[in-house]
């Protein structure tokens, strides 16, 4: 992060002077868990997309549809979101979670990652 | 030409709002404020003002509609009292750390329970932390003036902080008066040309209010809030001196009255010291050396005034009209702090009074000056007056 100011070099009322400043906030610190995509299982509908709340789904054009790519992880907080819509995660007849290996978005413990 | 007219500090109020024209007003009535939004609601029905009238839904939502006003760069304004005031609680605190210049008139009403609509200070002492700007009116003219003189020391760019115009909540609200007016066009020229600071309608220069300040910088931006306090002193006299030469009353942090001499000093906000100067006068025809510093300004509180005007007197008798459950009244606080770190401490003593409306009267007044003429202030028990025992 970069350096701390101190109050007499700061904007007053905590306001913020330049746009897009969000994007240097590294909001993937917060994660506890961590969404790991299995792309042999994506049907492309976009979903986690739309929902998820920080545009931490990368998104590739292939011959212009749009393909899910990935996470992230500067900004994925780990929120879940995108594992909780996504229609390839659920058995469509029994509404139960299918088996993780045929999920398109698994959420795994951030500690499983600690190497990284 | 100035004009005289008999009408309430509610109408008052409203008639200097009338001239300010603001972009925005957001209320919801509450007893004894609603005068002061009926009025300002006839005038936008009659066309006689530009503003954007809000009628919210509570006042937590008015303080939060005047606050997206003022941040969008509106010039924007609100009334409430006691439980309304409270209701805004969270919004006031978030105007003033927003640095955002809103003015809101107080008709000072007592805080449930039991229910009571009368006047005691209770609803804007619960607000005295919260970083606004508190003036205090004795009668009508002085609501009419300080909210004419309030954008000015609000928007001032060394400020930027919200203020609050306390009257008293009937006495001074439902009381009519004889109070003189400026001319309309006097009133503009003085408030002038609103000094904007980050509006946000200014999509040129984007800026983003309230994202979240974690223990990072919320820390920093407190001591931004400090240091803006710090200017009202000054702000609020030049403020006060400019409206002087239109108007010819001169308003300063502290009323003095009688003060030069006197070895008793009695000391209380808003309309009782109305009631403390008839009782003076008397006094003095006995010989009495007496006189009232009324704060006209609370908060910030100036405590270099009162250490300069407090030394070397023989006794200082604070009245409070609110109390500080299980420690000592507010302004009696304030006074006792700012008396530690002067040369010759007077005797003290504190008095609150007046609660939920109870009548104050000169009788009552004259008994607590009786006490320090005795000598029998005692510096950490609180009297009360007209209480029964
Ligand atoms: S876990 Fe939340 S933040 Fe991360 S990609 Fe999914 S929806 Fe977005
Ligand atoms: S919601 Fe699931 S299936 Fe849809 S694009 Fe995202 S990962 Fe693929």
């Amino acid at each position: 992060m970069a350096e701390l100011k101190g109050w007499k070099d700061l904007p007053i009322g905590g306001l913020v002077l330049e746009p897009g400043t969000a994007k240097k906030y590294r909001t993937g610190t917060w994660r506890v868990l961590r969404p790991v995509f299995q792309p042999e299982n994506c049907i492309s509908c976009m979903f986690c997309w739309l929902y998820c709340p920080d545009q931490s789904i990368v998104v590739e054009l292939v011959d212009g549809k749009p393909k899910m790519k990935g996470f992230d992880y500067y900004s994925c907080k780990g929120c879940g979101l995108c594992a909780n819509v996504c229609p390839k995660n659920i058995d469509p007849k029994t509404k139960q979670p299918v088996a993780e290996e045929k999920r398109a978005i698994i959420m795994k413990p951030e500690t499983d990652f600690v190497e990284e | 030409m100035p004009l005289k007219q008999a009408i309430t500090g509610a109408e008052a109020v409203a008639y200097a709002m009338k001239q300010i024209n603001p972009d925005v007003v957001a209320a919801y009535p509450i007893t004894p404020q609603t005068p002061v939004v009926e009025y300002f609601a006839k005038y936008v029905a009659d066309g006689v003002v530009d503003t954007e009238m809000i009628p919210v839904e509570s006042e937590h939502s008015a303080m939060s509609a005047v606050v997206g006003a003022a941040a969008s760069g509106a010039r924007a304004f609100t009334a409430t009292a006691s439980a309304g005031l409270a209701l805004m609680h969270e919004i006031v605190f978030i105007a003033a750390s927003l640095r955002l210049p809103i003015v809101m008139a107080v008709a000072n009403r007592a805080l449930s329970g039991p229910l009571n609509i009368h006047c005691d200070h209770s609803d804007a002492m619960a607000e005295r932390d919260s970083g606004w700007i508190q003036l205090w009116a004795e009668n009508a003219q002085e609501a009419y003036d300080f909210t004419v003189m309030a954008y000015k020391i609000a928007e001032h760019k060394d400020v930027r902080l919200p203020v609050m115009v306390n009257f008293d909540g009937f006495i001074i609200s439902h009381g009519v008066e004889v109070v003189e007016t400026l001319d309309d066009e006097l009133v503009k020229d003085f408030i002038g040309k609103q000094i904007k600071m980050y509006p946000l309608l200014d999509t040129s220069n984007p800026v983003t209010y309230g994202s979240i300040d974690m223990y990072d910088y919320y820390f920093e931006h407190k001591r931004q809030q400090v240091e803006a306090m710090k200017y009202v002193p000054k702000v609020f006299k030049e403020v006060a001196e400019e409206f002087a030469k239109i108007s010819g009353r001169k308003y300063d942090l502290i009323d003095e009255y009688m003060l030069d001499d006197a070895e008793y000093i009695m000391i209380a906000l808003g309309s009782t010291a109305g009631t403390i100067k008839h009782t003076i006068n008397e006094l003095r025809k006995e010989g009495k050396k007496v006189g009232l510093l009324k704060p006209w300004i609370f908060r910030p509180f100036p405590k270099v005034e009162y250490q300069r005007l407090l030394n070397g007197r023989k006794a200082v008798v604070v009245l409070d009209r609110s109390a500080s459950f299980g420690a000592e009244a507010p302004l009696y606080q304030s006074v006792k702090s700012a008396l530690y770190e002067i040369a010759v401490k007077p005797q003290i003593g504190s008095y609150v009074y007046g609660l939920g409306g109870r009548d104050i009267t000169p009788t009552h007044i004259q008994q607590a000056f009786e006490d320090a003429f005795k000598g029998d202030l005692i510096v950490d028990e609180e009297r009360y007056l007209g209480l029964r025992e």
